[in-house]
């Protein structure tokens, strides 16, 4: 549901169901809802058959990357002669998105039994869920539930009476973006700082202290339950005719809409629907210039394109963007759309682990290009500077952190570039001093 | 390590954190990771909660429980953005102005913020003591433009009017 407002007829509320009732954070609360069904089932199926069914329902990574949930677990050994990991991904850092937050806030045991169901399926010794250090209200919730569902047998040495044992550790992590990057998330794990790894080894190989590991993000894990409950197919049926994105999605909408919030609609759905029945459209009087849609970190859509597109991992790509973890940043004609790329860029310049050479002078200098062209000093070379620098900082980096920052400028120069050139010819009154 | 620290404000001996309860609690936290090394982020988060900060006998401290050097842990340390490397205002307060903020006025909340607490600039301390102001990379609460941390409060929907009234409940 589009909480904090009430769920609208066009979103089916299946993660979101339950946001806003706080007697869902409890765990009877949960179970009443129907919690630890899925859990109770999977601990009656072996590990083969729960990875076969999360295949079959067609279930994709909600983090952003949009990988088969799957497919990822079944590249865990299937004997497990040392020990295996889940890591669950909880630094929800990209600008633009917030659904995480809500799914820790308000239905802790649904991850909590997401979580539990994949560290079965993988035969993990111990499920870390990394959580970011500024969620403080989504750490305290999450500690409680994880107590409780000891205290209840949901977790521990015998669950629910199988013999089966899952045991689950939160740590919070301490102010880095970064960390959402799943090497760099085991490495602050491990004690280490938060810089990504070089590729391959992968995690299911050789993740967290050297062992097999499976990295999910919350919402991926949060839909495993109901896909156990009420199976494969059901959660494939949901799409609305693209059989690679199934299932529901909840999606982020800030910025200039009348109704920010978390809305969560079945693949496929138009993302002017989304824009404009759910979310309210534009502030009165105002129309929309751009769209980011899939947190900060993709190409900018024009109002035109975003109108266009269908809402799924494909839809999006169609129309020059991608779906990203569906944080959706939107913005009207009232934005400066050079300083907010600027903004972003400064963005990726401060959370650059600055490893390598092509990330960490890359995004400083786009930062420094970007705020020349505020002060009013900018010149047309500029763009070819960008646009240089852009290309330097585009697959040739151990994570894509720098890819992120070439993204919105990229795409920004492509269909904004009359907003720079009023800056370059003075027809604007410069942002900020010159530099 | 010498005392002292970069900026010159630690003068008295080191009293250790690791004792009694919060060693018991450091103890709890081996059992939860195969090594100790995986505890540090953990124990930093403990020593940030006793002292208000992280000071370079704090880190040696630290490296010392868990079997690392102090190079090490300041390498740690000065990584995430959360850990205060210097004594800050009896309250922390963090703005968030990344781009889904900042279209939504979050710059004005940052002047409002600075100019009630009397910081005057980011990262500065109240001259008495009570506030510093940051601003900090996306809160991720982007739909409650704009979210701020005060402390481990996370307050939504902040706007400059709501300044005034918020700081009123930090003496």
């Amino acid at each position: 549901m589009g909480y904090p407002h009430p769920s609208h007829p066009k979103e089916t509320p299946i993660l979101s169901r339950h946001f806003g009732e706080p007697e869902a954070r409890s765990f009877d609360g949960w179970v009443r809802r129907g919690g630890y069904e899925g859990l109770r089932k999977a601990l009656g199926m072996s590990r083969e058959e729960i990875i076969e069914q999360v295949k079959a329902s067609g279930l994709r990574g909600r983090g952003g990357a949009g990988f088969p949930t799957g497919l990822k677990w079944s590249f865990m050994p299937k004997e497990v002669t040392r020990p295996h990991y889940m890591v669950c991904n909880a630094d929800e850092s990209e600008p633009g998105t917030f659904k995480d937050r809500e799914i820790m806030r308000w239905t802790p045991h649904q991850l909590i039994e997401g979580c539990a169901i994949a560290s079965y399926a993988i035969g993990a010794e111990r499920c870390y869920i990394y959580i970011r250090g500024e969620f403080t209200d989504p750490w305290q919730i999450m500690s409680r539930a994880v107590a409780e569902a000891y205290a209840k047998g949901a977790l521990g040495n015998n669950v629910f009476g199988s013999g089966t044992r899952i045991d689950m550790v939160l740590h919070r992590g301490a102010g880095a973006y970064i960390c959402g990057e799943e090497t760099a998330m085991l490495n602050s794990i491990e004690g280490r700082r938060g810089n990504p790894r070089i590729k391959p080894p992968y995690p299911p190989v050789a993740g967290v202290f050297g062992m097999p590991t499976t990295i999910n993000n919350v919402e991926t894990l949060a839909a495993v339950p109901h896909i156990l409950v009420r199976g494969a197919d059901w959660y494939k049926g949901l799409c609305l005719g693209n059989p690679k994105s199934t299932g529901t999605k909840l999606i982020s909408i800030c910025g200039h809409v009348q109704r920010p919030g978390n809305y969560e609609v079945t693949m496929g759905t138009p993302l002017k629907e989304i824009l404009y029945d759910l979310a309210g459209g534009p502030p009165p009087g105002r129309t929309f210039k751009a769209v980011i849609p899939g947190g900060s970190s993709v190409p900018i859509m024009t109002r035109a394109e975003a109108e266009e597109a269908l809402f799924d991992y494909e839809g999006i790509v169609a129309k020059g963007s991608m779906l990203g973890s569906a944080g959706m940043i939107v913005m009207d004609d009232s934005t400066d759309m050079v300083y907010q790329i600027w903004r972003l860029a400064r963005f990726y310049a401060h959370e650059s682990c600055a490893q390598c050479t092509q990330c960490r002078e890359g995004t400083a200098w786009t930062t420094r290009v970007l705020e020349r062209i505020l002060s009013g000093k900018g010149k047309q070379d500029d763009f070819q500077l960008l646009l240089d620098l852009s290309d330097n900082m585009t697959g040739k980096t151990i994570c894509v952190l720098s890819d992120s920052c070439a993204a919105p400028v990229v795409s920004g120069i492509q269909k904004f570039r009359e907003e720079f050139e009023a800056y370059m010819e003075g027809a604007r009154e410069p942002a900020m001093a010159v530099v | 390590m010498s005392g002292g620290g970069g900026h010159g404000t630690q003068t008295a001996p080191h009293e250790p954190v690791f004792v009694g309860e919060t060693r018991a609690e450091l103890d709890r936290l081996f059992t939860q990771y195969p090594t100790k090394q995986a505890c540090l982020l953990p124990a930093l988060w403990m020593v940030q909660q006793a002292r208000g900060w992280i000071s370079d006998p704090a880190i040696s401290e630290v490296a010392q429980v868990l079997g690392l050097t102090p190079a090490y842990v300041k390498g740690v340390v000065t990584f995430y953005t959360m850990y205060h490397t210097h004594p800050v205002g009896r309250h922390f307060i963090q703005v968030c102005t990344t781009t889904p903020c900042n279209i939504c006025g979050a710059e004005d909340v940052v002047k409002a913020m600075l100019r009630e607490t009397g910081c005057g600039e980011l990262g500065a301390t109240s001259p008495d003591g009570r506030f510093t102001v940051i601003e900090v990379e996306c809160l991720g609460a982007c739909g409650f433009a704009t979210p701020i941390l005060i402390d481990d409060d996370f307050i939504e929907s902040v706007t400059p009017e709501k300044v005034s009234g918020i700081l009123q409940r930090y003496p």
